[in-house]
């Protein structure tokens, strides 16, 4: 277990490594941030001036160096455009992006597990097909269009919600206060259309699969009530692959948010990094990708732990 | 801190009545920092204009008018003075004295990571002389006439207050003090900012108790805003949606012709085969077209600047043949826009060479200017139409300018923000490079006139206005008539909000609280 974790971490270390260099290199080749910071009536010395300061004078693998050199000691650098440190600017913008992604859980959770209980309770009727026929939906319209359509209808035409930005914050979070709550309501469904769509396809095929067990026709036959059948013996056992699949997206939809961020105006991690990318903010950017690929190590490590633990059959030893 | 700040907020905000003196308004671009001296960017300075104020403030139109200072003039051919408000004080109560106007010329160049700092505009005073506490001299080396005009772009700071404060500081509010006629409450970076009204500001105080300016980048977003009533003013409508706007009855428009004019700019100094220039079989051109006058001529003539300017603009901007609208000063008064005339560009074109024209690709961003992108795909059509096969090819501004900047392009589409004075246009983009000078170094085209040249030289030793608007209307009309660039049009700059609210439109686009008012 310890030489497999030591080995995990090293690996991790590496892709750390690979992804600034990446993004290092990557928006190196995109443009040059001076060029798009500058007042256009800037006079060459000026330019000169602004390029020494911003520390893109010197070649790229010193850059590089330097940025590795003050990595190590904790300091992502400074955003080119707000002259704070990257990494604060991140932070500060995280919780809004959290709530964000919470938020559009709970509504897949909420509205995607009953609507797949009913569809593969009662697969033929009518409904069923309805709400699979939405979930094709979920998954394929794109994310901005549907944000605009809830702004266009939800905010303009019948006036119930706020159209965008985030409401008032007690602590840092708009969920505490009712006006934060309603500016959070429509960009959560939006980020949440996708989710619920899978949510209801998980439960639905779970359902359907479960129904045909042996222990259910037992249940069925020792004439059990048609709710506790279902609530008890065919729901807690379709609810394990629904929770892993919705733990793992949470991941996706913290560093994937951008859309429903752009879209209503959301001060979150996702439009920053937008904001960032367009006048590329190296420091920022690459900050930013380090957190998001660091997230994600962890989560893999801990459900490849978690897995070790509920199933003594895995072994970590053996894996590379 | 932050919870005081919130609790702060929500207190505020319940405390006032609804509606009365409170303005909730949205722009389009981000402001990245309440630091004056940051970042020279235009939401930026809109923001920095509600809370400090400069030496010499502009109008609607652009015009100078008298901020911090009461008057100015020529005490001696290189020496300027500035005579101060009296009784004016900083939000803190501090009073501000031509000691403040000196600390901040200090500030300006010295600004740590600045990555485009306001030192231009101090770096022509050699020598700063405080006369009396309300009066100031400015030495420059030599004749310099456009000092008042860069006072216009420094906002003064408290010599007090501001010693030591850092950028950060200005962006956590503790340093964002001025003398302007807001005070900043709250400030969310990149989101959103809160100021109250400044009830001892020495000019007319403006009639917002209270102002949300917030930041919403999306275009949708922003006009939906609007029509939800959750903002009540907002700048940078996109064209697509003024013909809905215009039609609906809770909505009020202002708009005026701007100083940003949209061009092309062409590939001047390669004497050789131009990069993007081939012949119609595909093979390189061994001399540059676009450096015979005839060439630049015709693909101007073959443009029909008011159908781009009717159908992809929709109305929202003016065609021009120069930098600025009229009324401006230094506007070239018998220069009016270019016709569209496919045939004389034939013949032009006949005349230069190519009477069967040439293969050329034209360059564009397509997320910097409105309908960047369509422009570029119009002018294509058109210039093919007259013989000159033309290839478009958009690209996201940071990648496109770039490449402009190191002239890797034949032909592209880019805009040019003027100053009100015919010498910010000619010494930027027209003048020769020349780094020694501080020329030419948005004149991506390369362009390069002798003659121009020197009447800038002369026009910037000019301080009488008359005499200098006359010289610089020639250099403007030698450059403009040799086809230095090709100019398409203005861009008016429009402005949407609710019906009980009423707007004074500045030609700068600056999105400001003080030029709104109740109807």
């Amino acid at each position: 277990m310890t030489v497999y974790l030591l080995r995990r971490l090293f690996q991790s270390l590496l892709v750390l490594v690979a992804m600034s260099l990446i993004v290092f290199v990557g928006v190196y080749a995109v443009g040059d941030p001076v060029e798009i910071l500058i007042s256009p009536d800037a006079d060459q010395a000026e330019r000169a001036r602004a390029i020494v300061a911003l520390g893109l004078d010197k070649p790229l693998w010193q850059q590089y160096l330097v940025f590795v050199q003050n990595a190590l000691r904790g300091d992502l650098g400074r955003s080119f455009v707000y002259n704070e440190p990257a990494l604060q600017l991140i932070l500060q913008k995280m919780p809004a992006t959290m709530e964000l992604a919470l938020g559009a859980t709970v509504f897949a959770i909420l509205v995607g597990l009953p609507l797949g209980l009913y569809a593969g309770l009662h697969p033929d009727s009518g409904g069923a097909k309805a709400i699979m026929a939405g979930s094709i939906l979920g998954f394929s319209l794109p994310t901005f269009w549907v944000g605009l359509m809830l702004i266009m209808v939800f905010a303009v035409q019948l006036g119930w919600l706020p159209s965008t930005g985030r409401g008032d914050t007690l602590w840092g979070w708009s969920f505490l206060t009712p006006n934060g709550l309603s500016h959070l309501v429509l960009p959560s469904i939006n980020l949440a259309l996708f989710k619920i769509s899978l949510v209801i396809r998980l439960t639905r095929s779970g359902v359907r699969e479960t129904m045909l067990m042996d222990y259910v026709k037992f249940a069925r036959a020792k004439g059990l009530s048609r709710n506790r059948v279902t609530y008890v013996h065919v729901f807690k056992n379709i609810l394990i692959p629904v929770v892993t699949v919705v733990g793992l997206e949470l991941g996706s939809t913290i560093a994937f948010s951008v859309v429903t961020e752009s879209v209503f105006a959301w001060p979150g991690m996702g439009k920053l990094i937008i904001d960032s990318i367009n006048v590329l903010d190296r420091p920022v950017i690459v900050a930013y990708l380090m957190i998001i690929v660091l997230m994600f190590i962890v989560i893999n490590l801990v459900v490849d732990i978690m897995y070790s633990v509920l199933d003594p059959r895995v072994r970590l030893e053996g894996q590379g | 801190m932050r919870l005081t700040l919130a609790a702060l907020a929500l207190a505020g905000a319940m405390a006032l009545p609804a509606g009365a003196q409170t303005l909730s308004m949205a722009v389009g671009a981000p402001v990245t920092s309440l630091d004056p001296h940051f970042h020279q960017l235009s939401p930026n300075n809109a923001v920095a204009g509600m809370v400090f104020d400069r030496l010499v403030n502009t109008d609607g139109q652009s015009r100078m008018v008298p901020g911090l200072a009461e008057s100015w003039s020529v005490v001696s051919p290189d020496t300027w003075e500035f005579r101060l408000r009296r009784g004016v004080k900083f939000h803190n109560g501090n009073d501000f004295t031509a000691e403040d106007v000196a600390f901040t010329f200090r500030r300006v160049p010295n600004v740590p990571n600045s990555p485009s700092s306001f030192a231009g505009f101090v770096r022509p005073i050699r020598e700063v002389t405080i006369v009396d506490s309300h009066t100031i001299r400015l030495r420059t080396d030599g004749p310099y006439p456009l000092l008042p005009q860069d006072m216009t772009n420094v906002y003064i700071l408290d010599r007090e207050t501001h010693e030591n404060a850092a950028t950060e500081d200005f962006n956590a509010v503790r340093a964002a003090v001025g003398t302007g006629p807001f005070r900043v409450v709250t400030h969310r970076l990149g989101d959103r900012i809160e100021f109250e009204r400044n009830d001892a500001y020495w000019g007319e105080k403006p009639h917002w108790a209270r102002v949300t300016y917030r930041m919403i980048v999306n275009d949708s977003a922003r006009t939906a805003a609007l029509l939800a009533g959750d903002v009540e003013f907002i700048d940078q409508v996109p064209t697509a949606d003024l013909a809905r706007l215009r039609g609906d009855a809770r909505v009020a428009m202002s708009e005026v012709t701007g100083l940003r004019v949209i061009y092309l700019s062409l590939d001047h100094p390669r004497e050789g085969a131009s990069p993007f220039v081939v012949d119609n079989d595909g093979r390189p051109i061994e001399r540059n077209p676009l450096r015979d006058v005839r060439v630049r001529r015709a693909l101007s003539m073959a443009i029909d600047r008011n159908a781009i300017t009717e159908r992809v603009m929709e109305g929202a901007a003016t065609p021009t043949a120069q930098f600025f609208p009229p009324g401006i000063f230094s506007y070239v008064p018998d220069l009016p826009a270019q016709r569209a005339d496919p045939e004389g560009a034939r013949r032009l074109l006949a005349e230069a060479g190519f009477p069967n024209g040439f293969r050329i690709t034209l360059h564009g961003p397509n997320d910097r200017y409105p309908n960047d992108g369509r422009i570029i795909q119009a002018i294509g059509q058109m210039w093919t139409r007259v013989g000159v096969r033309t290839a478009v090819e958009a690209q996201p501004w940071t990648t496109f300018v770039s490449r402009a900047g190191r002239q890797e392009f034949s032909a592209f589409l880019i805009g040019w923000g003027s100053n009100p004075e015919g010498s910010h246009p000619l010494r930027n983009l027209i003048a020769t490079f020349d780094a020694s000078r501080g020329w030419g170094n948005s004149n991506r085209g390369r362009y390069s006139n002798a003659e121009v040249d020197a009447m800038l030289a002369e026009a910037l030793r000019t301080i009488e206005d008359g005499a200098r608007e006359q010289i610089l209307i020639r250099a403007q009309r030698a450059a403009l008539q040799d086809v230095a660039i090709i100019p398409l049009h203005i861009q008016t700059n429009i402005w949407s909000m609710r019906r009980h609210l009423r707007h004074d439109a500045r030609a700068d686009e600056s999105t400001r609280a003080q030029d709104i008012r109740p109807r």
